[in-house]
């Protein structure tokens, strides 16, 4: 598989937020609006590259019996620094994204990646592995912030778009999440048919 | 009062899976049936009080007093996985029966964040350790609640004709969304309280 193969898997084939479903907490969570959707998707694909590429690295020295534990230390550690790097430089993006910066190192699409690719791969691959599925992610939760910051606050990205009187506030709470989310995977599947 | 205010609050106005968006993989990976839905509560309701109430004395007598607060991700991840390795070996030894109903569940819980989310919680709330224990509890009864609920919901579903772009996660998303719906009718009960406890 060559570099443009394997991003495009992460983007279209396996899709981590409409085909293969994972980290779905920072899914619904974060997607208020398309630029905090998109802040969480570049956040968790950072991570996702340089744990990718360690682990990779990593991978003729960890014994098979401790390899949890340390592809979980490896993503701590990462995930620690990026949280470091955004309270210093983007404490606007530290307001908005809170609690669920710490919580990248639980997202199953970190440990999946790690255990499903990086584990098994050489270290280029898995460094485009990570690009790419990190781009789908980032993608897909930009995608999803488009349509609720459409429909609920009548803008994108901040620009408005709709009059006040079209906003519908409840794509913007916590049900808006899951019901938009829903619609979107299923027209991703009358698509894929 | 104060912890009837937090009890309440965490299960109801604030309940973790449906707005905190907190331990969404296994609200939608285990809820196709009531009985499993149930262990994996109880699962939950006992890692998720224990690993709030380690990672406390963690953060308290490690992180705080060494000055290591920076490293407070990675001790609270290891002091987790450990954790219930832990509870797994000694269920295994101690109540085999037990082990029989929870033990499939357990290994999942390490990569609920959940339990990582409430162990942060509790410290960015300053809550004491009595606070911290409470709030762990009822959020896990929130969990459980909520799990239950859906899972009911999710075997009525089997029984119906779904049209066929809808099949499989959309409509659990849609079903999800309108639970939901329904908790945010609690929303404001917390400040009714409040005024009433005269907090």
């Amino acid at each position: 598989m060559n570099a443009i193969q394997i991003i495009k898997n992460g983007i279209v084939k396996e899709n981590p937020t409409f085909v293969l479903m994972l980290g779905m907490c920072p899914t619904l969570a974060t997607t208020t609006s398309a630029m905090n959707g998109m802040s969480m998707g570049l956040a968790t694909m950072a991570v996702l590259i340089c744990t990718n590429l360690v682990i990779s690295c990593l991978k003729s020295v960890t014994p098979d019996k401790v390899r949890i534990p340390v592809f979980i230390v490896v993503i701590a550690a990462f995930v620690t620094i990026l949280q470091m790097v955004i309270k210093a430089y983007l404490p606007d993006v530290d307001a908005s994204l809170g609690l669920f910066i710490p919580l990248i190192v639980v997202n199953c699409i970190i440990l999946g990646r790690a255990e499903a690719f990086a584990a098994k791969n050489s270290p280029i691959a898995s460094l485009f592995d990570g690009i790419g599925i990190g781009l789908g992610f980032t993608l897909g939760l930009t995608l999803l912030g488009m349509c609720r910051e459409l429909l609920g606050s009548g803008s994108i990205f901040g620009l408005t778009l709709l009059p006040e009187t079209f906003n519908i506030l409840l794509f913007v709470l916590p049900p808006g999440a899951f019901i938009t989310l829903g619609f979107l995977i299923a027209i991703v599947n009358k698509i894929k048919k | 009062m104060e912890y009837i205010l937090i009890f309440i609050s965490a299960i109801f106005v604030n309940n973790i899976v449906l707005s905190q968006f907190l331990g969404i993989c296994p609200f939608l990976g285990v809820s196709k049936k009531i009985d499993t839905s149930l262990g994996m509560s109880a699962a939950v309701a006992f890692v998720l009080t224990l690993a709030t109430i380690v990672t406390w004395l963690v953060q308290k007598y490690v992180l705080d007093a060494f000055g290591l607060q920076y490293l407070q991700t990675i001790a609270f991840i290891l002091v987790i996985a450990s954790l219930v390795q832990l509870v797994e070996i000694v269920l295994k030894k101690v109540s085999p029966a037990l082990y029989q109903a929870l033990g499939i569940f357990l290994p999942l819980i390490t990569t609920n964040c959940a339990v990582l989310g409430v162990a942060i919680l509790v410290i960015q709330k300053d809550y004491n350790l009595l606070q911290s224990v409470v709030y762990a509890f009822s959020t896990a009864i929130g969990f459980g609640l909520a799990l239950t609920v859906f899972a009911g919901m999710r075997e009525q579903l089997e029984l119906v004709k779904i049209p066929k772009g809808m099949q499989g996660m959309a409509i659990v998303m849609l079903s999800a969304g309108l639970l939901s719906l329904a908790f945010m009718g609690f929303s404001g009960v917390d400040g009714g309280l409040k005024n009433l406890f005269g907090l």
